[in-house]
């Protein structure tokens, strides 16, 4: 009898110690190495979900390569949609998927945005959505803060005939008219 | 030997990896102590002052009007602002200044906040760069650590200088600048 809850004790010891290990260390690698997600919607149409509802992606999305807040045009990315939406514990945080269009200080044509030509200014990037038209993007609520950059979408994941890596691709119509950094 | 050292390499390894993991759970999740510089929170916060920042409003959506947050800056995001929410979202806020004859307002848009620091004229803040994303708060500042002198919770205090703040505000700004909570 002494035994039995000898081993018990052991058992709730060892428990409470893998938990302690193994929670930290999952969340830190999923906040800031690497997570999953799925893709909903048709604003980065073609590139991610081409098949609509019935066959959402997945994708990679990769914490560690903008931890220096380091991204190119062509990029996407996923960011923290703070923008224009109430936020409350009912409608908590989502995260939405774009590809960087301009840096600071690229000045761009607008689709339907206020103002024709925006510079992005210091700090900010500009994104939009591939499928122009159906995207709640920069178009719609102006240049991004980079604190708001959450992660890179790096490959496809789901499903496995769609396995590729994402690679950065501007569309050429989208380049901006006076760039930065020459 | 070798086997020795590095077994207790890996373990030396394995415990910096695990220890790092529970700080880094515990700053975002819970809070952090943050050295504040700068003169755009005086008298509230000094240059060089200690305080501790709990994050769990932001994550439960409890920030008010009056609270002193740190947030990353919109034009830098790699360096923390520390400011005083005027305005949430919805909130009519002023944007002239006071010298000005003609007041202008605006409304702060869905998703962001208004932020100015508490010694107007040193702040660079909402006045200059427009409202604020929510999703740049990293937390809220609840207690003043460092000097000793001044330790205590900024909850009274932040209330008695918002009131007071607010009814400057009211007198120099025709329109009713915005409701006390």
């Amino acid at each position: 009898m002494a035994q039995a809850q000898g081993l018990g004790k052991r058992y709730i010891k060892a428990f409470f110690k893998g938990f302690f290990v193994a929670v930290p260390v999952t969340v830190t690698f999923l906040d800031r190495v690497a997570c999953v997600a799925r893709v909903e919607g048709a604003s980065m149409q073609p590139s991610l979900n081409p098949g609509g509802r019935q066959a959402s992606d997945v994708v990679l999305l990769n914490h560690w390569s903008i931890r220096n807040y380091d991204v190119q045009r062509g990029d996407i990315v996923s960011l923290v949609n703070s923008l224009y939406i109430s936020r409350s514990p009912r409608n908590p945080e989502q995260k939405i998927i774009k590809r960087v269009i301009a840096l600071e200080g690229d000045i761009i044509k607008t689709i339907g945005y206020k103002k024709k030509y925006v510079k992005v200014p210091h700090g900010h990037i500009w994104v939009e959505g591939d499928h122009h038209g159906h995207s709640f993007d920069s178009n719609a609520f102006g240049p991004v803060s980079l604190g708001l950059l959450h992660a890179r979408a790096t490959h496809i994941l789901w499903p496995p005939q769609r396995w590729q890596k994402l690679e950065p691709m501007l569309p050429p119509e989208r380049k901006p008219l006076r760039r930065e950094q020459e | 030997m070798l086997r020795h050292a590095l077994g207790k390499t890996f373990r030396f390894l394995g415990y910096t990896v695990q220890y790092g993991c529970i700080a880094h759970c515990a700053f975002e999740y819970l809070g952090g102590i943050v050295v504040c510089s700068g003169p755009s929170m005086e008298p509230t916060i000094q240059n060089s002052d200690i305080v501790f920042s709990e994050n769990l409003s932001r994550h439960f959506y409890c920030i008010r009007k009056g609270d002193i947050v740190i947030v990353k800056s919109p034009n830098d995001p790699k360096s923390n602002i520390c400011k005083r929410v005027i305005g949430l979202e919805g909130d009519k806020v002023c944007t002239s200044n006071p010298s000005d004859f003609l007041k202008s307002h605006s409304y702060v848009p869905k998703g962001h906040v208004w932020l100015e620091g508490d010694n107007l004229r040193n702040s660079t803040d909402s006045r200059c760069y427009g409202p604020v994303p929510y999703g740049l708060i990293r937390g809220r500042i609840c207690l003043k650590i460092w000097p000793l002198n001044d330790f205590g919770f900024l909850d009274q205090k932040m209330l008695d200088k918002y009131l007071s703040l607010a009814s400057e505000q009211f007198v120099i700004c025709p329109f009713p600048f915005n409701a006390v909570a």
